[in-house]
């Protein structure tokens, strides 16, 4: 039965050890809540039978390996090289747990120490912790990090942040009572300045724009608040880094560098930040120190901010890193190494740009922001509703870009793609192709 | 294989190239002209090595990281269970692995299906009425459920609510969550048998009283006996009932939360259904509500629409409390926990229960000649908290000690020092899945150990002797901070 190991023979010699009768003797639950019946659940499956039924299952969704697909906004479909699954599902570190016991841990919490040094080297920051939950709750981490740290309670987040990451932060900020204010970046002078803890903004935003963020940078600090950037690392390829604007928290969300689209999750957030907030940053952190003989090995350090020490006084509640994601990030990283990341990048660059001008050419098709530089996501103006075009697109074997209707209100015409380094040329034909298609009948009709 | 190895960044040659990847010829004046050549960086400090440096590197590193697949893991309150590769398979499914969670619903109803199916069978188990699957691991489930008990008062004016009781055997983990949400932490002792003490509670309730948050069993692994009355009190007191479900897996098909009177509670997909600890991660919290609690699930609301017959997911919920993920939670994680879940059905889930139960109490009978069991020796459920006060006192040794020394075996330690309560704990949980050999050679370790404190504490005090490294010195990691490799970040002027 399912993955026991006792034999019935083993249970009763073991009972007989306990010196009790039986199970239901030994059992210290009250007699009045204890269940009689079994539960009411689906009968178990051999293993066979399970595989073909949710093989079944999940052949009715259809997956971006069936169809090319050109979401972004926030979850990519980069390339992922095959030494990752390799490696990252030994059972050495898929079925570790948090590294407690450092002698028997060397391996994670050097890899964790890596990919600390991965994201400063990205970044541009001088520390990184082993990693959040997902770039949303790492923004609300950061968000409350300002907070405690300026002594001030008004989150400033520009309306150019990803929709959901807002919404997260908004829930968290709702909960500790502290001011949320949603604004566009040109109207910051209108907030109080002297209760602003930090200004949250993208880079590229959520329309893929390549942000200035020199002038805001210098606005938020001179208001004496701190500035938090979240990115794409893999844009960070090319682009400088958040250090060379004098970002103070950078948070971004790292399934992009080596971890599966997966519906979402789980996802990798990373959190970085300057040095001179080493004590008040949340989450697990991995430091090289020495063992008894003088040799260098790794373990988790700066405990005294967390849970489990200091409870309720603790930086934050979080206890649990992504330690798998953050893994495969690390090889991901160390696999592409310098060279390959920037090709990552420059490919998927190019490869926007140039769906971007094929589509442009279709009649009633344009740039939403026609002088603004972007990396792999642009918004474009459909001459009908996107809904309708997300929709048909489907039936013509795309799945295509995210129509903004629902986060925007004076953007229901507009929809933005994503197209990185793995959409083929056949792949972008057949997605102007069926623009065209479907904007030529919506002209007849 | 316990060499010194490099860092990735050590093995780097200028020039070598990696695994073949994507190919762009796009020269640096036509980035910068895309761009902007005012935005590009100057310098990326990532390292140059050869796919199969990386093959070996990281083979290297496992072998210095040991998992439940290599030995017994007694880790207490963690439930190291074995990780079935049903569920890697599953979860790697193209159909599940490569969705994009932006797809028109349309095109992801098996994965919606699959949600909804793991909800209602979360909240059957635990004989709740609604679950989400939203919460990253059991702290943000914690965080999630008084985020909902806190709009929930809010909702009925009783803003005064202010105040959550918990008690000092409590995972550190209660009072931060609760703190999060701007509660105030009320802690009570346990009583002399390592429960919940009712009179103490009793003071600690009032109207001021938000919600108890309770493990059950708690941390001690002992079941709470008064556990309808202690949820009686509460509701008594205009409070709701929160349970840690950290400890479910003692409870699979034994009894219910739901039945015992909690209001809510969160499970750790990664210890009682089986998925993968990862090193510490990715997990799910999973959060199940009665329906009191049900309007303030966050958002998006996974459900079958009665009107389309399709599952949707509904933003359209007034009362909730929001989002907390940038997506729907952790979905690969829902795929394994579901794949295990069908794999045991009803009978299957009990016996996880049966065993672990009997697992525990077995260790605890045998080891008891030897070392100290907390609150006497009564009957716990899936594990047993030992102290080692008695070595300390006599010869000089430990709870930490004897954990090192446990490595020289090949056995992973226990959860040290926790519970607070108990002086020198060692917390052994054996899970269902590790049959009476593997407890048995464990049982004659630790008395093996137990002997050795006595005839040779040095041996203990200067373990682990066989693992990679010994000791480290965690003041100096504190004190001489180096928490990146400092060395690829010389002459970088990006």
């Amino acid at each position: 039965m399912g993955y026991v190991s006792n034999t019935d023979i083993d249970r009763k010699e073991m009972l007989a050890a306990i010196g009790t009768g039986s199970f239901s003797e030994l059992l210290p639950i009250p007699e009045d809540v204890r269940l009689h019946e079994l539960l009411d659940v689906p009968k178990s499956l051999d293993e066979n039978s399970l595989y073909r039924y949710l093989s079944k299952l999940s052949a009715r969704n259809i997956s971006m390996d069936d169809y090319p697909c050109f979401l972004g906004a926030g979850i990519y479909d980069h390339f992922r090289p095959a030494v990752i699954g390799a490696l990252a599902s030994r059972g050495e570190f898929c079925t570790a747990y948090t590294p407690y016991q450092p002698e028997m841990s060397q391996g994670m919490l050097q890899a964790i120490y890596e990919f600390q040094t991965f994201v400063c080297a990205l970044t541009g920051m001088d520390l990184s912790n082993a990693s959040m939950y997902d770039a949303a709750t790492g923004l609300a981490e950061a968000a409350l990090m300002s907070v405690s740290i300026t002594g001030r309670s008004t989150v400033v987040v520009l309306k150019n942040v990803h929709p959901h990451y807002r919404q997260v932060n908004q829930t968290y900020l709702n909960t500790t009572e502290d001011n949320y204010i949603e604004i566009d970046a040109e109207n910051l002078n209108d907030v109080d300045s002297s209760t602003v803890a930090c200004v949250i903004c993208q880079n590229p935003d959520f329309f893929g724009r390549v942000e200035d963020l020199a002038a805001i940078s210098e606005y938020t600090h001179r208001i004496g608040a701190m500035l938090v950037v979240s990115v794409d690392p893999v844009s960070l390829a090319l682009l400088k880094p958040p250090s060379d604007y004098d970002a103070d928290i950078v948070v971004g969300e790292g399934q992009s560098l080596g971890n599966a689209p997966a519906f979402g999750g789980p996802l990798l957030g990373f959190f970085a930040c300057k040095k001179k907030y080493v004590r008040s940053f949340p989450g697990r952190i991995v430091g090289a120190t020495q063992d008894l003989q003088g040799r260098r090995g790794y373990t988790m350090t700066l405990r005294t901010r967390e849970q489990d020490i200091r409870r309720e006084k603790a930086t934050s509640n979080i206890c649990t890193n992504q330690s798998l994601l953050a893994l495969c990030t690390t090889i991901h990283l160390s696999a592409l190494g310098k060279h390959g990341l920037r090709q990552v990048a420059a490919a998927s660059l190019l490869n926007a740009h140039n769906t971007a001008d094929a589509l442009c050419k279709i009649p009633g098709v344009s740039m939403k922001f026609p002088d603004q530089r972007y990396f792999k996501e642009f918004v474009l103006k459909l001459p009908i509703s996107p809904e309708k075009t997300s929709k048909l697109l489907v039936e013509l074997g795309v799945i295509g870009g995210l129509p903004l209707g629902k986060y925007y209100t004076d953007m229901s015409d507009c929809m933005l793609f994503c197209v990185t380094e793995t959409r083929s040329e056949e792949d972008i034909q057949l997605l102007v192709d069926s623009m065209r298609t479907i904007v030529d009948k919506e002209a007849r009709i | 294989m316990t060499m010194l190895e490099p860092l990735i960044f050590e093995l780097s040659r200028e020039g070598r190239t990696g695994v073949n990847g994507p190919k762009c010829n796009l020269s640096d004046k036509e980035i910068g002209d895309l761009l902007g050549s005012a935005n590009l960086r100057s310098n990326l400090p990532l390292p140059e090595v050869s796919e199969l440096d990386v093959m070996r590197h990281f083979t290297h590193l496992s072998h210095k990281n040991y998992g439940i697949d290599l030995g017994f893991y007694p880790l207490g309150s963690c439930t190291m269970k074995y990780n079935p590769r049903i569920n890697e398979r599953t979860a790697a499914l193209p159909g599940f692995a490569s969705l994009h969670p932006l797809q028109p619903v349309e095109t992801v109803q098996g994965a919606l299906e699959l949600i909804v199916q793991l909800q209602d069978i979360l909240a059957t188990i635990c004989g709740m009425d609604a679950t989400t699957i939203q919460p990253s691991a059991g702290a943000h489930g914690e965080l999630l459920s008084m985020m909902m008990i806190k709009a929930y008062h809010a909702d009925r004016g009783e803003t005064g609510r202010n105040e959550v009781v918990i008690p000092d055997s409590a995972h550190g983990t209660n009072p931060a969550s609760a703190a999060r949400c701007g509660f105030k932490v009320r802690s009570i002792p346990s009583d002399s048998k390592g429960c919940t003490d009712l009179s103490a509670l009793k003071s600690a309730l009032g109207p001021k009283t938000a919600a108890l948050m309770l493990t059950n069993p708690n941390t001690v692994g002992l079941f709470e006996v008064d556990i309808v009355e202690i949820c009686k009190m509460v509701h008594e007191a205009g409070g709701l009932v929160y349970c840690d479900g950290a400890n479910m897996n003692a409870m699979l098909g034994l009894t219910r939360p739901g039945d015992m009177g909690f209001d809510v509670m969160h499970f750790n997909l990664h210890k009682t259904f089986s998925t993968p600890h990862g090193g510490g991660g990715p997990g799910c919290g999973a959060v199940s509500v009665k329906s009191c609690l049900e309007p303030y699930l966050p958002t998006p609301v996974v459900r079958l629409d009665g009107e389309n017959g399709g599952y949707i997911l509904d933003e359209n919920r007034p009362q909730s409390i929001g989002r907390i993920h940038s997506f729907y939670g952790a979905f690969l994680i829902a795929v394994r926990a579901y794949t295990y879940i069908r794999t045991l059905g009803p009978e299957g889930l009990r016996s996880v229960g049966e065993n672990a139960v009997i697992n525990a109490n077995y260790i605890r009978s045998r080891l008891s000649e030897y070392y100290d069991v907390a609150f006497g020796n009564q009957p716990c459920m899936h594990e047993v908290v030992i102290s080692a006060s008695k070595q300390k006192q006599q010869h000089g040794v430990r709870a930490l000690d004897i954990s090192k020394r446990l490595m020289d075996y090949g056995i992973h330690p226990p959860t040290n020092y926790f519970p607070l309560i108990v002086p020198e704990a060692l917390m052994i949980e054996p899970t269902e899945t590790e049959g009476k050999q593997t407890i048995d050679h464990f049982i004659d370790v630790m008395i093996k150990i137990a002997k050795e404190a006595e005839e040779d504490p040095e041996l203990l005090l200067t373990a682990p002797h066989i693992t990679p490294v010994s000791r480290l010195d965690e003041t100096m990691a504190v004190k001489n901070l180096d928490l990146r490799y400092e060395a690829i970040f010389k002459d970088t002027h990006s």
